[in-house]
C-alpha cells in the first residue's frame, strides 16, 4: 500500500531521484485577492485553469472555498494541491466542530492553515493562500501565506499569477500609500466590491493565466455571498 | 501434517492499515518520495516543465545586544520571496513567552513555527517545575530541535533573549544547531552594516534611551545599504519584569530625521 502516512519515508519510498524525471508540481494559474472592510470582508478569485503552460484547462474552476459561515480559502497555485488542502482543512474543521459545539474562529483558521502548510515543510503543498473573513468581533480582516506557512494579518491581499499586476493597485488605492492627499471615510462593501472588480478585470488584461470569469465573495455577519462576474475569454 | 505459517509474518494490508492510523492522531512532516528531504526543493524545480520555483518569505536585519540596563533588541519589518517584497510590516521579533523574546531572520515560517513551538514548550516547564525557564535552557531547546532536523533544509538564524536568575542573557541559535552565547549579535543580509554601527557605539553603561537610539541607527543604516531589509524598525528592551516594546519607525520617516545630523549632506562650512 503505497499511501503511507509516516514521519519517516518508507522503504519503497527511498529511491533514489531520476533526475528531471519527477515532476511534483504543475502552476495552474489564476489570481485570488480579497480587502477587508470595517464589517464584511470581499474576496475575489478568476475561475481559469491553465495546464502550466498557454492551454486551458477549464474556465470554470472556482479558487475560493468555503470554510464556515464566517471564513472563506481563496488559494491559486497548483489544482491538485489546493484540493488536497481543502480536503483536510474541512475534515480537521469538521472534527473541531464536533469536537468543541462550535465552528472554529477565522483567527482560529488562519494560525491552522500556518501549521497545516508547515507540516508539509518538506514537501509542500504548491499553494498560494489567503484565507478571509471577519473575526470574532465582526471585523473584516485577512491573511496572506507563503507557501509553507509564514503568515500576516493584513488588511488586503493578493495572491498567485497576477499578484505583481494587483498588489500596486491596492496599495495605492486601499492603503493609500505615499499619497499626500488622502479621501477619508470608511469605505462600503457595495464599492469594496466594485473596486475588487476592477482590479481582477485588470489582472486579466494584462496576465494571461487569469480571465473567464471571476467569483467575487462577500463574507459580513450575515454569511458569505457568492456572485459570478464575467471577464474575458481570450 | 505440518501447517505453513510463514504468511502470518508478512505484513497483511491490515497492518499497513494501522501503521496509517497510529500517525493520523498525530501532526507530523510528511516527507518528499526520495531519501533526501534537503534537496528536494532543489531537484523538483530543475525539470525542464518544472513551474517557478517556490520562494519562501524571508527575514533580513536583525540585532541584539546586552547593556547595563538589559538586552535592546533591534530589527527592520521587511520579508521578501526572491526580489519581491511580500510585506512591508512583519512582526520579526517574537514573543516566545512574557519574559522570553526571539528574532526571525532566514526562513519566516521555519522561524515563527519553531519559536511558537519553543514557546509551547518553555510555558509546559514553567507549569511543570513552578519557575521560568532560563535562557540558556530554551535557547537550547531551540538548538536541539533544529539539530535534530540538521540536513533537512530549514533556514534560520535567531537570537533568544530575556532576563533569567543570572541577568540579562543572549543567544545565537541557527540551523547548523550553532549555539552561542554573547554580548552583540546581529543576524541577516544586513548584519555587516549593522555591525559596523553598533560596534563603533557600543559601550556597556549606555544609558536606555541611547541603548535604542543605537539599536535603531544600526538597523537604519542596514536598511539604507542593504536593499533586503527595510519597512519599519521595531525596537524592543527586555528588562528584569520581563519585555517591553519601544518603538515602531518607518524608515523613511528616519531617514528625513537623520537627514540633518548627517555631516556629507551638508556643505563644509569655512
Amino acid at each position: 500500500m503505497d499511501l503511507k502516512l509516516s514521519p519517516f519515508p518508507t522503504l519503497e519510498k527511498q529511491m533514489p531521484i531520476e533526475h528531471g524525471r519527477f515532476e511534483a508540481y504543475v502552476d495552474n494559474g489564476g489570481t485570488v485577492l480579497a480587502v477587508g472592510g470595517p464589517d464584511y470582508c470581499v474576496i475575489a478569485g478568476d475561475t481559469r485553469m491553465s495546464d502550466g503552460g498557454y492551454g486551458i484547462q477549464t474556465r470554470k474552476y472556482t479558487k475560493i472555498f468555503q470554510l464556515t459561515d464566517k471564513c472563506v480559502l481563496a488559494t491559486s497555485g497548483m489544482q491538485a494541491d489546493t484540493l488536497a488542502l481543502q480536503k483536510r482543512l474541512k475534515t480537521m474543521l469538521s472534527h473541531y466542530q464536533k469536537e468543541h459545539g462550535k465552528p472554529m474562529s477565522t483567527p482560529a483558521i488562519a494560525q491552522f492553515l500556518s501549521n497545516t502548510l508547515y507540516y508539509k515543510r518538506f514537501f509542500p503543498y504548491y499553494t498560494f493562500n489567503i484565507v478571509a473573513g471577519i473575526d470574532e468581533k465582526g471585523e473584516g480582516c485577512a491573511w496572506t501565506y507563503d507557501a509553507v506557512g509564514s503568515h500576516e494579518r493584513v488588511k488586503y491581499a493578493s495572491q498567485g499569477s497576477g499578484n505583481q499586476l494587483v498588489i500596486p493597485l491596492l496599495d495605492n488605492q486601499v492603503a493609500k500609500f505615499n499619497q499626500q492627499i488622502i479621501a477619508g471615510g470608511n469605505v462600503t462593501s457595495q464599492q469594496a466590491v466594485s473596486f475588487v472588480k476592477d482590479a481582477i478585470t485588470s489582472a486579466g488584461e494584462r496576465d494571461i493565466y487569469t480571465g473567464d470569469y471571476a467569483d467575487i465573495v462577500v463574507v459580513d455577519k450575515d454569511g458569505v455571498h457568492w456572485e459570478k462576474f464575467e471577464l474575458k475569454l481570450d | 501434517m505440518n501447517i505453513d505459517f510463514e504468511a502470518l509474518k508478512e505484513p497483511t494490508l491490515f497492518d499497513d492499515i494501522v501503521d496509517d492510523l497510529k500517525f493520523l492522531d498525530k501532526p507530523h512532516f510528511e516527507l518528499p518520495p526520495n531519501s533526501n528531504p534537503g534537496e528536494f526543493l532543489q531537484h523538483v524545480f530543475e525539470h525542464p516543465s518544472a513551474p517557478k520555483k517556490l520562494e519562501f518569505a524571508h527575514g533580513t536585519t536583525t540585532l541584539a545586544f546586552v547593556y547595563a540596563g538589559g538586552v535592546v533588541v533591534a530589527v527592520d519589518s521587511k520579508s521578501t520571496q526572491g526580489p519581491y517584497v511580500a510585506s512591508r510590516s512583519v512582526k520579526k521579533v517574537l514573543e516566545i513567552t512574557p519574559t522570553l523574546l526571539g528574532t526571525m531572520a532566514g526562513g519566516a515560517a521555519d522561524c515563527s513555527f519553531w519559536e511558537r513551538e519553543l514557546g509551547k514548550r518553555c510555558r509546559l516547564y514553567e507549569l511543570r517545575n513552578k519557575e521560568l525557564i532560563s535562557v540558556a535552557a530554551a535557547s537550547k531547546i531551540l538548538a536541539n530541535i533544529v539539530y535534530s532536523y540538521k540536513g533537512y533544509g530549514l533556514s534560520m538564524g535567531t537570537m533568544i533573549t530575556g532576563w533569567d536568575k543570572t541577568g540579562p542573557c543572549l543567544y545565537y541559535v541557527d540551523n547548523d544547531g550553532t549555539r552561542l552565547k554573547g554580548q552583540r549579535f546581529s543576524v541577516g543580509s544586513g548584519s555587516t552594516y549593522a555591525y559596523g554601527v553598533l560596534d563603533s557605539g557600543y559601550k556597556w553603561d549606555l544609558n536606555d534611551e541611547d541603548a535604542y537610539e543605537l539599536g535603531r541607527r544600526a538597523v537604519y543604516h542596514a536598511t539604507h545599504r542593504d536593499a533586503f531589509s527595510g519597512g519599519a524598525i521595531n525596537v524592543y528592551h527586555v528588562q528584569q519584569s520581563g519585555w517591553k516594546k519601544i518603538s515602531t519607525d518607518d524608515c523613511f520617516k528616519l531617514y528625513q530625521k537623520y537627514y540633518d545630523q548627517v555631516p556629507i549632506n551638508k556643505p563644509a562650512a569655512n
